[in-house]
């Protein structure tokens, strides 16, 4: 194994500045995180990480340096070196994530440390949401701790593929095979049972260096890799396959009457020149007329990279927006059921309106229902009706807009978001979309919008249900005089049709909510005219109102 | 034991990004969101090589576009000439918004580090005119080119750095911040730090500026220069507030490592002249860059003090 180490030790005068660049140019980056109990070693563990793999500069090692009382040689205190904060100096404890840097000669590396107390979970979720790889760290003396349990469990849930488990301080338990093997037993069970990720288990003590970058002399037993070695060969950019492209669009970019780019990051896939794209919610379509970007246009770009994309045709898209493969468009709801790791020290509220943030486009939202917590001592799933500081649930939320999404499961990018409080402005909660859960949930657009519409006989209901269906919208026909399940339906971007159902109430009804922005629409019923007709006018008028999309004109 | 067999099936598809390209990619996206976000932002430009690398990728962000924000220089008083005829220029062929903000008064009562020592003269020159500047202005985020890799406090920044009204950093209480959605959402008077360098090492902003032919300062690049050498420092002849003693003040061919104001930056020893030579010394060098600063090393913990009570 090599690493930066060799490279550092060669003076500057034979050292070869071209070939040191163009391996340098070449690797790739692998983000981890640490996580783990408190006192498990964490900090000393990437201390040593550094320092073995000769990324500590001499003047930081000057000053973590000191001897300890009843001690001649002065000591390195690795933990410090990575443990930046007064208050965490003072108190000996992680508070907050600490970001380091170092690499080899293959990759480098970008390591969120993060902190072990339950209360700082939500700087743990905010270490791992990006990274490759998860290290959880285990004290061969004390197994698995909740800690461990919760870490591990959020790395599975925010999607890492990558576990690995560092058994540490095997210095304390004489470098026991019996040890580690009972810990690795029982972690590798727990993995499993709530996730696909990968797990590798390492024996190591961080104290002393073993297994860490150098293969232990004291643990014969093991023939598996160091940690550094694992961190090297492990995949860093596994692309979830075959995933359709998508770009959120985050700024239009107009220098002059000529130009008009959508900027953004893909978040997935792969876009090419001349393909065909679908804007959301618009649902028009036009083709890629060139992708640029400030180096040269380009063929094709992938995810994540930051690009702008010029269309052949002159469309409506702004901020929020996405772009997305025509073929495999993202899903939309405005009800999804999602997880989410309550971050707040005030507990979600069930109806309250929360800001949720995904991708680009912030919009109103309520959580209508918690339909679970997960318990994660048992991993049982336990009955509540909230979720507080650090708790891990799955919800039902509702949104004033539709969301173009996917499952996180099959795309981290396009299937997470936050929320956030409208009045204190914190970040509450990080969210894990699973599913759409509105009747029309399925792939492509929605052409119409939700509309209450009130028709007096079951014949004209008729008529206009088949008219509607076959404009491929959703409809629903009630003769529940029931204001609540009207809204329930329309929330789900239904159009509703009330059967023979008074025109006061229906108009009552929704006075008493101002500010709703559904259209309601009578069909008055004059016996002697041709039904025919009329029907044809009310669905033009439909058109004309925006509930029905607008005659396609093909381009 | 291991699994790592099970790893090596899986494929990589698509074209792999370097690391380069990856840590571009994600500071562009930081650029447009705060741009699209924000009422008023600003870039402060502090004419050093990671401020150099933070405005070509400005560039790139908001490309064929201009960069819709001004930039906003903090002038001591104290910079290198250098530093301010690079700027000037730079601004010029660029087609720049470049503001420049002194705390005129306390350079009017004769602030300099020798009188006030380093922390205050820091405090009145960069703090105080910072968090003035950007109130006077109504900035309500301010883009900073400071990186995770610089400083133990710097390595527990958030990318977006929530600050109060009086414009301080609550290290204990920092806003989650997960993927690479940010919260921008603020109170009035309240403002955010942008840091889109945050995953930038030393290394890479060199390697950038080599790979995009980025103009630097040519303080970075090793000349004889006048110094004042005094057992390891080298301290440039310049507004120095040093007294010389006979033989000390030499001719030196020396470069600095990070720019700063003259009487508090020191040089170092050194023959590169090109930026593969700055490459291949500072990898050979293993001392850290702001170890020749001499106001991070005021007191324990110094960085973070100045950060929480404002400073970048
Ligand atoms: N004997 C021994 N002690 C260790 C080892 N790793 C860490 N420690 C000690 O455990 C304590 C906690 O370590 P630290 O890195 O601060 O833990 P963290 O809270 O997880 O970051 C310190 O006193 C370390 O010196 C190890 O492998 N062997
Ligand atoms: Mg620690």
């Amino acid at each position: 194994m090599t690493s930066t180490g060799e490279i550092l030790q060669v003076e500057a005068s034979d050292f070869l500045i071209e070939e040191f660049l163009a391996t340098e140019q070449k690797k790739d980056l692998l983000r981890f995180s640490t996580a783990g109990s408190v006192d498990d070693g964490k900090s000393t563990l990437i201390g040593r990480l550094l320092y073995d793999s000769r990324n500590v500069y001499e003047d930081q090692i000057r000053s973590v340096t000191g001897t300890q009382v009843g001690q001649k040689q002065p000591t390195i205190d690795f933990a410090q070196l990575t443990d930046g904060l007064r208050a965490e100096r003072e108190q000996g404890i992680t508070i907050d994530v600490a970001y380091r840097y170092f690499s080899t000669q293959r990759r480098k590396f970008i390591i969120a440390d993060t902190p072990g107390h339950e209360q700082y979970t939500r700087n743990m979720a905010t270490g791992a949401s990006t990274a490759d790889l998860a290290i959880i760290l285990i004290d061969a003396r004390k197994g698995i701790l909740t800690q461990s349990r919760r870490h591990a469990y959020i790395a599975s849930l925010l999607g890492i593929r990558h576990l690995v488990a560092a058994i540490n301080k095997m210095d304390l338990v004489d470098f026991s095979q019996d040890v580690y093997q009972a810990i690795e037993k029982d972690f590798r069970e727990l993995v499993a049972s709530f996730g696909k990720a990968s797990l590798v288990t390492i024996p190591v003590s961080a104290l002393d260096g073993d297994n860490v970058v150098e293969p232990s002399e004291r643990m014969p037993w093991y023939s598996g890799p160091t940690l550094l070695e694992h961190l090297e060969e492990v995949p860093a950019w596994t692309e979830e396959k075959d995933l359709g492209f998508r770009l959120p669009v985050q700024r239009v970019i107009r220098p002059d009457q000529y130009y008009r780019g959508f900027a953004g990051q893909i978040a997935s896939g792969t876009v090419r020149k001349g393909d065909t794209i679908v804007a959301l919610p618009s649902g028009r379509t036009s083709r890629i007329a060139s992708i640029t970007t400030f180096d040269g246009d380009l063929e094709e770009a992938s995810a994540p990279q930051s690009i702008a994309l010029t269309l052949e045709d002159e469309l409506d898209i702004s901020r929020g927006d996405v772009i997305a493969d025509v073929a495999r468009p993202p899903q939309h709801a405005t009800s999804i059921e999602a997880s989410l790791v309550w971050f707040d020290g005030h507990r979600l509220e069930t109806h309250r309106p929360y800001l949720l943030k995904h991708g680009t486009q912030t919009l109103s939202a309520r959580v209508t229902r918690v339909l679970h917590r997960t318990n994660i001592l048992t991993l049982q799933q336990e009955a509540v009706n909230s979720l507080g500081m650090n708790d891990i649930g799955v919800v039902e939320i509702d949104t004033v807009r539709a969301l173009y999404f996917d499952p996180y499961e099959q795309n981290r990018a396009s299937g997470n978001f936050i929320l956030i409080d409208v009045k204190s402005n914190a970040t509450v909660a990080a969210g894990m979309i699973r599913r759409g859960i509105e009747a029309g949930a399925t792939s492509g657009t929605p052409k119409h919008k939700a509309a209450l519409l009130s028709i007096p006989d079951s014949t004209l209901a008729d008529l206009v249900e088949q008219q509607l269906l076959a404009d491929a919208c959703a409809v629903v026909r009630t003769r529940v005089p029931s204001e609540h399940l009207w809204r329930a339906l329309l929330s789900i971007g239904a159009i509703v049709i009330l059967e023979d159902i008074a025109t006061e109430r229906v108009d009552a009804a929704l006075k008493s909510s101002p500010g709703s922005a559904v259209t309601v629409k009578a069909f008055d019923s004059v016996d002697d005219s041709n039904d025919t007709d009329r029907l044809t006018k009310f669905i033009e008028d439909l058109r004309n109102e925006g509930v029905l999309p607008a005659h396609e004109e093909s381009h | 034991m291991t699994t790592l067999a099970t790893n090596k099936h899986e494929t990589i598809s698509g074209p792999r990004l370097t690391h380069l390209q990856l840590l571009e990619a994600e500071s562009i996206q930081i650029f447009r969101e705060v741009a699209s976000e924000f009422q008023k932002p600003v870039m402060l430009y502090s004419i050093g090589k990671d401020s150099s690398v933070m405005l070509r990728l400005a560039q790139k962000a908001f490309y064929p576009g201009l960069i819709p924000f001004p930039l906003l220089h903090v002038d001591t008083g104290y910079k290198f000439h250098e530093m301010i005829e690079f700027r000037d220029t730079l601004a010029k062929d660029l087609g720049l918004n470049l503001l420049v903000w002194r705390n005129e008064q306390a350079l009017a009562d004769g602030a300099n580090p020798v009188r006030l020592g380093t922390q205050r003269c820091c405090g009145l020159l960069k703090t105080t005119a910072l968090l003035d500047g950007l109130r006077e202005h109504g900035f309500d985020a301010a883009f900073g080119g400071a990186r995770r890799d610089e400083e133990k406090s710097r390595a527990k920044e958030r990318i977006f750095s929530f600050r109060d009204r009086a414009g301080q950093w609550d290290p204990k209480n920092q806003r989650p911040e997960i993927w690479n959605l940010y919260n921008s959402r603020i109170s009035p008077g309240e403002s955010i730090r942008v840091f889109p360098l945050s995953n930038w090492t030393e290394l890479d902003i060199w390697h950038y500026i080599l790979l995009e032919d980025i103009p630097i300062v040519p303080l970075y690049f090793a000349k004889e220069r006048r110094m004042i050498v005094r057992g390891d420092s080298l301290i440039p002849v310049e507004q120095s507030f040093v007294q010389t003693l006979p033989g000390e003040e030499q001719w030196v061919k020396s470069r600095l490592r990070s720019l700063g104001c003259s009487p508090c930056t020191g040089a170092i020893r050194s023959d590169a002249d090109t930026i593969p030579k700055i490459i291949a010394e500072l990898v050979s060098f293993r001392s850290s860059e702001r170890a020749n600063r001499v106001i991070d090393h005021d007191q324990d913990g110094s960085m973070e003090i100045k950060k929480r009570e404002g400073y970048f």
